[in-house]
């Protein structure tokens, strides 16, 4: 009798053991992935400013590239043409997202049709940029015969949709529902109370929102391939082909030559400079709520 | 606006019937063949696949590539990316939970192409130098490994690169649908006097597991579709090889790599109805995951970030 209830008391004692270990190593596991994550990840970060710091210069902002064995060059008409891509891309994707995501947070509210508009949207953004590519290609490339900066703008700003439309639903929806009530008490119709009062209200969310989905496409290679084609020298027309900074970046990165590899990097920090301070500037208005002043 | 809402309805739309329109050259042609037949040429006597030349095209090699590719990659994001998950969400010093949703968020806006970049002259030299060797000296004889790719390249590497790529989402999923778990539930079960692990595996991890899963399955949809860094990376062989070491090549990838150089109208069907086939594939990952995603977090509210 007494034996077995000591027994019984050193098997607990066994098990209760047993229990803090295991919390214990789960704990140890939890915080090593999270190092085994965030080391190479900061990493590649750390590599990438290393890199493109030392091969950055200001030719690299003036020069069009050199032929191969001819040191210096630089992307100047790359980096001209991305910004002609994204503007053109800006074009297309920031008016329609927006507007959808007024829908989606104002007019729709609720229905089925904007829940179903959501749904796609966000599957929609999973579908690969290449698919996007070739879908263009054979829609405009195609018929015109040629590669060109209108097809592989279409291609930016038809990705760019989805993105905006979402951020600008969420910013919305941050808007406190007496705002619009306040509005609308005061007799001003819903079409002008969500106008002039809702999205004025959400307006630095929705600017940051299409930076965002702007920094995104700005990377994007894959549906230009087909559709920008790139250019080694400046393009004069939106129906030539043209250079673009991620595509540029691709075709240095697998060539042989060192001195562009370092232009690839040069790139790649341009790129990143880019979209951090992007990335940031919509974690700085998204944390500081964007109804500061309005509240 | 409801135009604009429905344009991405027409969108979706206008792609598949683009894509349909142009692959139904290569779809008469081989039907259903194009997604499993190998043919034997007829001097060499070899399996052949994906010959432009002679106008052979199966998908076969692509589609176990990418599988392959995608599974290694979910092999070895989706334990750590739950770990970094449970870290955030429950042991985590508030001080460093900001800066390290901070950073998962910027590594998930990072271009495949700079992964590409960096994954050329880093990842490629390191594998080939020091974990290669290793891997064939110690797992040499299950075949996995066999030693015959000195290049550093294949399916091997575009897994690891696209396990770096997809954790940033799928640990950031599982982090809100971890969130999205009701603190009473933590609560009842550390009253039943369990241990901070027992909390999470019984009060939480049950609770979400619909959600993580689905969280993992938009982290499959984000892999089958990567496109630059996979090309840049997996060597772009047109042969099934069964090590993991040796070259390879996914539907995206063969579509980066030959769309441009592109032998005959056949050629440019063949790799349309690649793209098809990878958007139908990506679409229906993408809805099941959406629709996992959501059964858990709905009615907890939004947060934007």
């Amino acid at each position: 009798m007494h034996s077995g209830e000591e027994k019984l008391s050193t098997e607990h004692k066994l098990k209760a053991r047993l229990r803090t270990v295991t919390d214990v190593a789960a704990t140890g596991l939890a915080v090593l992935s999270t190092v085994l994550v965030v080391t190479p990840l900061v990493a590649v970060f750390v590599y990438l400013v290393y890199r493109g710091a030392s091969s950055l210069s200001l030719d690299f902002f003036t020069q069009i590239p050199k032929p191969v064995g001819v040191a210096g060059g630089g992307m100047a008409n790359a980096i001209a043409g991305s910004a002609i891509l994204l503007g053109l891309g800006s074009l297309i994707g920031v008016p329609m997202g927006i507007a959808g995501g007024i829908f989606l947070a104002e007019f729709g509210r609720g229905t089925k049709l904007a829940n179903a508009v959501r749904f796609t949207a966000d599957v929609l953004n999973g579908v690969p940029s290449i698919v996007m590519g070739i879908a263009i290609y054979s829609l405009i490339v195609v018929p015109q015969g040629h590669f060109s900066a209108f097809s592989g703008g279409v291609a930016l700003g038809i990705m760019m949709i989805p993105t905006v439309c979402r951020t600008t639903e969420e910013m919305l929806l941050m808007v406190p529902n007496s705002v619009r009530e306040a509005a609308l008490a005061l007799g001003v119709p819903n079409w002008r109370s969500v106008l002039s009062i809702t999205v004025k209200t959400a307006s630095p969310g929705i600017i940051t929102g299409c930076m965002l989905a702007f920094a995104r496409v700005a990377g994007e290679t894959a549906p230009l391939i087909f559709t920008a084609f790139g250019n080694v020298d400046w393009s004069e027309r939106l129906n030539e082909p043209i250079a673009a900074l991620p595509l540029q970046i691709y075709v240095y990165a697998l060539s042989p030559y060192d001195e562009w590899h370092r232009l690839a990097w040069a790139g790649a920090l341009v790129l990143i400079v880019l979209i951090v301070t992007a990335v940031s500037l919509v974690r700085y208005v998204t944390s500081r709520g964007v109804l500061k002043g309005a509240s | 606006m409801v135009l604009c809402a429905l344009s991405i309805f027409g969108i979706v739309v206008l792609i598949a019937a683009e894509l349909v329109i142009r692959s139904k050259m290569a779809w008469g042609q081989f039907g259903l063949d194009f997604f499993y037949k190998a043919y034997i040429d007829a001097y060499t006597k070899q399996t052949i696949y994906w010959d432009p030349v002679n106008g052979h095209f199966s998908a076969l090699p692509f589609l176990y590539g990418t599988l392959v590719s995608s599974f290694l990659a979910l092999l070895m994001a989706v334990p750590l990316a739950i770990g970094v998950a449970v870290f955030l969400t429950e042991m985590c010093p508030g001080w460093l939970r900001a800066p390290l949703a901070f950073i998962t968020e910027l590594l998930a806006a990072i271009p495949s192409v700079i992964y590409g970049l960096w994954a050329v002259f880093v990842l490629v030299p390191l594998l080939r130098e020091h974990v290669n060797p290793w891997l064939i000296k110690l797992l040499g004889w299950t075949g996995f490994f066999a030693d015959d790719n000195p290049t550093g390249l294949g399916f091997l590497t575009a897994g690891v690169i696209l396990a770096i790529m997809i954790l940033p989402i799928v640990s950031s999923l599982t982090r809100e649908v971890m969130t999205a778990v009701p603190h009473s539930q933590r609560e009842a079960v550390l009253a039943l006097g369990a241990t901070r692990w027992e909390m999470i595996r019984m009060g939480v991890l049950r609770n979400a597991r619909i959600g993580i899963v689905g969280a993992v399955i938009l982290g499959l949809g984000r892999a089958l579709g990567e496109t630059m860094a996979v090309t840049m990376v997996i060597g772009n062989s047109l042969d099934i090889q069964r090590s993991l070491l040796s070259n390879g090549n996914t539907m995206a990838s063969a579509i980066a790599n030959q769309f441009a150089e592109a032998s005959g109208d056949l050629h440019l069907s063949a790799l349309m109805e690649l793209g098809l086939a990878l958007f139908i594939v990506t679409i229906i990952v993408n809805a099941f995951a959406q629709l996992l995603v959501w059964a858990v977090t709905r009615g907890t509210p939004s947060s934007a970030h």
